[in-house]
């Protein structure tokens, strides 16, 4: 089975700093990781592999400095990376990264996607289900367990608010997925050695065959205006006791305030 | 220090690092505690190929030597070192194997050693038979094509875990150490089961347990070397592992002072952060001596015995002698510097303390190693020059 994980280089830290000029995130001097949650769908990609056999195949788009996510891949068992990476992909939103990436996995043939839910740095969830959409091919959000994978199908519970889902998709398809599906493992010594000698393929516009005008800022239908703290919310008023007696006193508030 | 080691061997370390850090630390505490067994830490040195660093490339290791196994095991000390003897002990256990091992014995054995799949002990110490390792009373009766073992060997670590054990027996009681022979017992084996798990006041992670020996007949191809060399396989044995120990002295040592300096940069008195008063930094100051001079002397010799060295007993009692003390003088001083804080259990450092002591007794007391330290040095003047 040929499966691809899309991957992202992000700041690690919780709090990232924001330039307030120009509306971007602040890099420098913060170092760089995986992101969490696609560590996760690398685990996923490789224990597919240990189990089903085939290859897995890391792919990001990011500045030069990228690289170095994608041998950290390799030392946890990924076999390929390839490093979407030029002027031509700078500014882009999730619509341009989608379609890059999505562009670069037609000429990878997968069997399966595995995307983290959500980077740590941007939050949006968009990227991993728009290039499903940009390949033709289903996809599964929030994947937090593989119940059954079958050559041809997958069977997986997708994490609700309440609960989960059950699902059965055919392959080819997308899977995002969450933390509770596994736990990432740590390198190897031999994966650290391949990930040191290993040949990053790096990718332009013209090598996945993408238009220029999809790309980057100008296949950005959006753009960041402004970015702030949000103000925090007004008066607020946390009610406690049994759930009767927050019922009566919710009722008694909101008459209070005309609003029942 | 920078020790000017390779590009793969910094790799080790980091991975090494990565894994004590991420796995170890957060849960040393509570297999102290609940004195548990650590599985889950092991399966994660299995899968991160750490298990195969000293055995050869042919038998599926990574064909590394002495010095980045001490590199491994100094990282996985500074976290915990019931952590580090389990690993280290395995290749205690395999070292008979490794060194005078059969072509097929290899085969059969190191692959899954270096995979991590099956864990090894050595067993060698009994009731008698401590020190004097002469006094050994475990027997093996050649009968056909078997030999037959009796008897019981005492504080094996790894005891119970492990899969594969090398013992030393005797094969003839009248020739004394001449008499004893070595072999590979395998787990489930008729006649061959455990006692009870010893309580330790340190390296509570690992297992300590008797293994005992009731009529149990291993084939005679598990036999190591040829009957009567069982106590030259010892002896070569512990030579080979005893840097190692030195290296687990570094490693907690280290950590022990990373603690204490830590805190001592916190704890504020008379006003001030404790670290500015002279009466600490003096402390300080000793300890990161003392630790570099260890870790100096450990790579030393791992060096020298990477480099081909045929005879190092010597050198290699030097390495354990004193990294040990170190080990265990620096763990008590970082407890001093922390005063009431590093006696409760809240803090590290006084796990690291009871850990320690266990250095300057196992594989050798550090009084025996200064026995066979003399006896080289007398050895050596005798020699004609």
């Amino acid at each position: 089975m040929n499966i691809v994980v899309c991957i992202k280089q992000v700041p690690d830290t919780a709090e990232v700093r924001i330039n307030h000029e120009t509306g971007t995130l602040i890099r420098e001097g913060v170092p760089s990781i995986i992101n969490p949650y696609d560590m996760h769908a690398i685990e996923a990609a490789i224990r597919i592999k240990e189990k089903k056999g085939g290859k897995v195949t890391a792919v990001t788009m990011g500045p030069p400095q990228a690289e170095s996510a994608l041998r950290e891949a390799i030392s946890l068992g990924v076999d390929e990376a390839v490093l979407l990476t030029g002027r031509e992909f700078a500014g882009s939103d999730t619509l341009a990264t989608s379609f890059a990436l999505a562009s670069a996995i037609k000429k990878l043939s997968a069997d399966m996607v595995i995307c983290g839910k959500q980077a740590i740095d941007g939050d949006t969830s968009q990227v991993g289900p728009e290039v499903a959409e940009f390949l033709g091919i289903p996809h599964i959000a929030y994947v937090r367990k593989i119940v059954e994978l079958q050559d041809n199908s997958i069977k997986v519970e997708r994490m609700m608010d309440e609960g989960h889902d059950v699902i059965e998709a055919q392959i080819p398809l997308l899977l995002t997925v969450v933390r509770e599906l596994n736990e990432p493992r740590l390198p190897s010594l031999r994966g650290k050695m391949a990930a040191k000698k290993a040949d990053i393929k790096k990718w332009g516009a013209a090598d996945i065959e993408a238009p220029a005008e999809k790309l980057g800022f100008s296949g950005s239908p959006t753009q960041v205006k402004r970015i702030f703290t949000p103000e925090p919310r007004g008066e607020r008023k946390m009610l406690s006791g049994s759930a009767e007696e927050m019922v009566d006193a919710l009722i008694k508030e909101l008459l209070q305030k005309k609003c029942l | 220090m920078d020790y000017f080691l390779t590009e793969e061997q910094l790799m080790i370390k980091e991975l090494s690092r990565q894994i004590a850090e991420e796995r170890v630390v957060p849960v040393r505490e509570e297999l102290d505690e609940k004195e548990e067994f650590p599985w889950e830490i092991m399966n994660v040195l299995a899968q991160s190929d750490l298990f195969g660093l000293f055995i050869p490339e042919e038998y599926g290791g990574l064909g590394k030597g002495s010095l980045e196994l001490s590199i491994a095991v100094e990282e996985l000390s500074k976290a915990c070192l019931g952590v580090s003897t389990t690993y280290a002990a395995n290749a205690l256990g395999t070292f008979p194997i490794l060194l005078f091992g059969t072509d097929e014995q290899k085969k059969k054995y190191l692959p899954d050693i270096a995979s991590g799949k099956r864990l090894v002990a050595f067993g060698l110490t009994e009731a008698n038979a401590g020190s004097d390792a002469g006094g050994i009373q475990t027997t093996a009766r050649k009968d056909g094509d078997s030999y037959v073992l009796n008897g019981t060997k005492q504080w094996i670590t790894n005891g119970g875990e492990a899969e594969i054990y090398t013992i030393i027996a005797l094969t003839d009681k009248a020739k004394g150490a001449r008499g004893a022979s070595a072999f590979i017992v395998e787990k489930g084996t008729p006649g061959f089961g455990f006692g009870k798990k010893e309580k330790k006041m340190g390296i509570r992670a690992s297992a300590t347990r008797e293994l005992i020996f009731e009529d149990c007949r291993i084939p005679k191809e598990n036999l190591i070397a040829k009957e009567g060399m069982g106590f030259i396989v010892a002896m070569k044995t512990l030579d080979s592992s005893r840097v190692g120990v030195g290296a687990q002295g570094v490693g907690v040592a280290q950590g022990a002072f990373d603690e204490a300096l830590k805190f001592a940069r916190q704890r504020v008195q008379f006003g001030h952060p404790i670290v500015s008063f002279q009466a600490i930094q003096h402390m300080l100051a000793d300890m990161a001596t003392e630790i570099e001079a260890a870790r100096s002397l450990v790579y030393a010799v791992a060096r020298f015995m990477d480099s081909g060295a045929k005879e190092f007993t010597k050198v290699s009692a030097m390495a354990k002698l004193f990294a040990t003390d170190v080990a265990m003088k620096v763990t008590t001083n970082a407890v001093q510097v922390m005063g009431g804080s590093g006696y409760m259990r809240e803090y590290p450092v006084e796990k690291m303390m009871r850990d320690a002591k266990i250095l300057q007794i196992y594989e050798g007391t550090n009084q025996i190693q200064r026995n066979v330290i003399a006896q080289n040095l007398v050895k050596e003047a005798a020699k004609p020059k």
